[in-house]
């Protein structure tokens, strides 16, 4: 047996070896996978919950019902169990709205932040890898666009626009485009002066197959995250538009308003501030794991 | 290097012109009629061409954008529609609130964030890092906005120890010379009022602060902790120096440059963050004005105020690259 052993031993200790590292591998990939299933799972039941509002809300958001006006939620003294989040000054259900405003956190986290990433990344790319004027135009119009503070242009330019949610979607693409431009125009440059490049340069393929082919594969860790983290600052851009009025029309629930109505009636009732605060928080903070994660996870070089 | 500094500045020029003007287009495709906002409903035509004349609104754009450049240039801000008075006279009064805002939420910032960066590097490879780490992650995730509605629920509503809105309690009436009312009332003296103030700093304070600290914790704590391992601090320890000596001492003044650095852009968007933070705390600064002019379509207001942060936004850039150059010697020559 001793002496079998020793002769496998070799072969066993290879073979070990390799079983180790799939497993090392494995568990790498869970443990650095454990914010992006979190962080998406949280994601994917704020969007079904929003798709399915209409199907599983208690109430109709808008219903008013003056007596019974800022009930608190289950568990305080006189609380409605017909209200599980307890009802704003105005009677409405705070539960049902929360998940109808869902509908337009996450209408404008995904477009807005598709929108941003798309044109951002193109003149990044553009500027990046073409350089010359293009860079200079690019570079130039980042630094006035750094100029700005982003909540006041974001208010001008839904003044300019006027209320609603194309006027946030488009407000908020004007602004951010530049995150992705910043970063994108950096990270093609440094892939740029990689071997890689030159080498497939001077195979002889053209710039624009490169570009595509070469360096756009090694940006997507990068902009997978930026898209994440960018539909978390998009939710809250929203938020903070609706909380000051200027967001879409004030029949539609939407978080920011409840915040700005539950600000008004804080004495009186503080869920009303609360429930839409602490699910806003979960949303950025869903979206910012799985952005971290996800770099993580993509990223070659992170994984080692 | 003084060529360096003359293209900076050309720099900054440029872009508060390129500010200007899109400013200025923006606003002149405004949707909504300022006037019509301004006037009682039964005026006259003559009544109305009288009034756009009066602000200008008569002539075409490139007209306005000439004397509007020209009026800039002699300090002439305009009128505020809304609350018609002087723009430049309106942003002197309420510019000092936000400053006074914004210079103490950034000392909060990096005094917490040197504060926790030093004591997580002490604390590294036991098992507080990972707490550590995990909490600051999380205060990197939160906003502002987030942060002020939280401070508004737990010291406004749960443990009601601070004021939720305005500056200074009306009933203190101490005959301010200055605008900056934080510093005068410490300057002269007056502790109730300077503690009366401060209280009503606080929340804005913590709300702006806190995003800013947990940026720098990151940042600097990465920094230390790569210093650490540096030969230089392996000499220092063999001479017996203490953990938290060999940081304050020895890693500190090289791992700050970078941290530094950031934290001016970050700057930057801290003040951005007064707009709204002003807005939740009823704070009477050009933020909470910048709000209520734009809800009111007041161009004037809103063109100087937007110039204001524009001119703000600049000058920290300058002053961060000032600062970047004074800490690190190679970039003077650079």
């Amino acid at each position: 047996m001793a002496e079998q052993v020793s002769s496998v031993a070799p072969i066993s200790s290879d073979r070990a070896r390799k079983v180790r590292r799939l497993i090392g591998r494995g568990r790498r990939f869970l443990s650095l996978d454990a914010k992006v299933a979190f962080g998406g799972l949280i994601i994917l039941i704020g969007l079904a919950l929003a798709i399915f509002a209409p199907l599983i809300s208690p109430a109709d958001p808008l219903e008013q019902d003056l007596m019974s006006a800022t009930l608190p939620p289950i568990g305080f003294a006189g609380a409605d169990p017909a209200h599980l989040l307890g009802t704003d000054d105005l009677g409405r259900d705070v539960l049902a709205r929360l998940l109808y405003g869902g509908r337009v956190a996450f209408t404008v986290a995904f477009v807005a932040a598709g929108l941003a990433g798309l044109i951002g990344t193109v003149l990044g790319l553009v500027a990046g890898w073409y350089g010359r004027l293009a860079d200079t135009i690019v570079s130039r119009l980042i630094d006035i666009w750094m100029a700005f503070p982003p909540v006041l242009l974001s208010i001008l330019l839904v003044a300019v626009f006027g209320s609603g949610l194309h006027s946030v979607i488009a407000a908020i693409v004007i602004i951010d485009w530049t995150r992705f431009a910043r970063v994108v125009r950096a990270e093609t440059m440094a892939q740029a002066a990689l071997d890689y490049v030159t080498a497939a340069r001077a195979i002889g393929f053209p710039r624009l197959h490169v570009l595509l082919n070469e360096i756009v594969p090694n940006l997507w860790p990068v902009i997978v995250a930026l898209l994440s983290l960018e539909a978390g600052i998009a939710v809250i851009v929203e938020a903070i538009l609706s909380f000051v009025g200027l967001s879409v029309s004030s029949d539609t629930p939407t978080w920011g308003g409840m915040i700005a109505s539950g600000r008004q009636i804080l004495h009186q009732g503080w869920w009303v501030l609360a429930a839409p605060l602490a699910v806003l928080f979960v949303t950025v903070l869903a979206f910012n794991l799985f952005g971290e994660g996800m770099r993580r996870t993509l990223d070659p070089v992170m994984r080692r | 290097m003084i060529v360096s500094v003359i293209n900076r500045l050309v720099v900054a020029a440029i872009t508060l012109v390129g500010v200007g003007a899109i400013v200025f287009v923006l606003l002149r495709v405004v949707p909504g009629d300022p006037i019509a906002m301004m006037i009682s409903p039964g005026a006259s035509p003559a009544d109305i061409a009288a009034l756009r004349a009066r602000y200008g609104l008569d002539a075409d754009l490139a007209t306005q954008f000439w004397m509007w450049l020209k009026a800039l240039l002699s300090g002439d801000f305009g009128m505020s529609i809304s609350l018609r008075r002087g723009v430049l006279s309106l942003l002197a009064e309420r510019l000092p609130a936000t400053l006074e805002l914004a210079f103490a939420a950034l000392a909060l910032a990096v005094a917490l964030g040197l504060f926790l960066a030093v004591l997580g590097t002490l604390a590294r490879r036991t098992v507080c890092e990972p707490l550590i780490d995990a909490l600051n992650g999380l205060a990197l995730a939160v906003p502002d906005f987030v942060w002020a509605l939280a401070l508004v629920l737990a010291f406004g509503v749960f443990v009601p120890v601070l004021p939720l809105s305005g500056r200074i309690n009306p009933s203190i009436d101490e005959g301010f010379v200055t605008h900056f009312y934080l510093i005068e009332s410490l300057l002269r003296l007056k502790l109730t009022a300077f503690a009366d103030v401060a209280s009503h700093m606080a929340m804005p304070v913590i709300a702006l602060g806190l995003p800013l600290a947990a940026v720098i914790v990151r940042l600097l704590k990465e920094a230390l902790k790569e210093a650490m391992v540096q030969d230089y601090v392996l000499l220092a320890r063999l001479k017996g120096m203490s953990e938290l000596r060999l940081i304050l001492q020895e890693a500190l003044r090289n791992a700050i440059g970078p941290t530094l650095a950031l934290t001016g852009v970050q700057f930057t968007f801290l003040i951005g963050g007064t707009v709204i933070v002003e807005r939740i705390f009823s704070y009477p600064g050009i933020g909470n004005m910048a709000v209520d002019a734009v809800i009111n379509r007041d161009l004037p207001l809103i063109q100087g105020l937007v110039l204001m942060f524009g001119l703000i936004f600049i000058l920290v850039n300058l002053a961060v690259d000032a600062l970047a150059a004074f800490f690190n010697p190679r970039l003077r020559h650079g």
